[in-house]
């Protein structure tokens, strides 16, 4: 599943869309401590998080993620969103919680 | 390319929201300079890591970034509080970060770790009260 196709699901809806909509995810992945996140995230995945700052928007640049759930509704402020917007990171949102977002994700992506 | 080229950035103390645009320069140059992607995500965490523990736990500071066709040289110096104990710093989940920082996500006590985990070489100098320096090498192969 593309990043495109992802926030055409109806599992997240773009808030940002980054330059690379086209690209493929690997993998969802879920982490809300940032260097946890930096060492572990797997390269182009699909990252769930809550943490919703100008340090999410640089470690999903620097680890290479495919593009940032925000999960339970949480919001970029407008800096933060200009940050995102400028760099080409894609942001999606979703009201629904972190464990059901990825799993979501997951299901999605088995089915090809 | 054929020559190294030397990058230097000087870390300020004060926004770490804006915390990681050396890496993030860093990691664009080497990206224009055609260095493969797993290289180039190797030094962006490793310096990431490395320049928010700069500005966190040390005021700011200053990176030299050596970059040759055969390695990537990085050198984080700053003249905070140093390290009184490097083992014990190094060991994943320590942290001294304060609560308003981890509030942010920051303080898993993991930045250290990782830069080891995605370097091929690493060296810390400190000394209390005088400050750090960190010096990392990632082999481009
Ligand atoms: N440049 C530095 N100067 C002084 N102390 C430092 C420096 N870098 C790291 N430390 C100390 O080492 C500890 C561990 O650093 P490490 O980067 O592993 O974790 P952290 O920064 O606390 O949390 P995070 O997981 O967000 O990186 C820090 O909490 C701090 O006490
Ligand atoms: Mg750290």
């Amino acid at each position: 599943m593309t990043v495109r196709e992802l926030a055409e699901s109806g599992i997240a809806a773009a808030i940002c869309e980054g330059d690379r909509m086209e690209r493929e995810i690997t993998v969802p992945f879920c982490c809300d401590l940032l260097s946890i996140a930096m060492g572990k995230a797997p390269e182009g995945c699909a990252w769930v998080t809550v943490m919703a700052n100008m340090n999410t928007l640089a470690v999903a640049s620097l680890a290479d993620a495919a593009c940032i759930v925000l999960a339970e509704g949480v919001h970029l402020d407008a800096a933060a969103l200009q940050k995102a917007a400028q760099q080409g990171i894609t942001v999606l949102g979703t009201e629904q919680p972190v464990f059901e977002t990825a799993l979501a994700i997951y299901e999605r992506m088995k089915a090809g | 390319m054929a020559e190294a080229i030397t990058l230097k950035y000087e870390v300020s103390p004060d926004d770490f929201t804006r915390a990681g645009e050396a890496s993030s320069d860093v990691k664009n140059k080497l990206k224009q300079l055609g260095f493969q992607p797993a290289v180039v995500r190797k030094v962006s965490i490793a310096l990431y890591e490395g320049e928010i523990n700069m500005v966190i736990h040390a005021r700011g500071g200053v990176i030299t970034v050596e970059v040759s066709p055969d390695f990537i040289r990085m050198e984080l110096a700053d003249v905070g509080p140093g390290i009184p104990d490097i083992e014990l710093a190094m060991k994943e989940g320590y942290s001294t970060a304060p609560d308003e920082i981890r509030s942010l996500g920051f303080g898993a006590g993991m930045g250290l770790s990782n830069m080891k985990k995605y370097t091929d070489k690493m060296d810390i100098q400190t000394e209390l009260g005088v400050g750090t320096t960190i010096t990392m090498v990632v082999n481009v192969t």
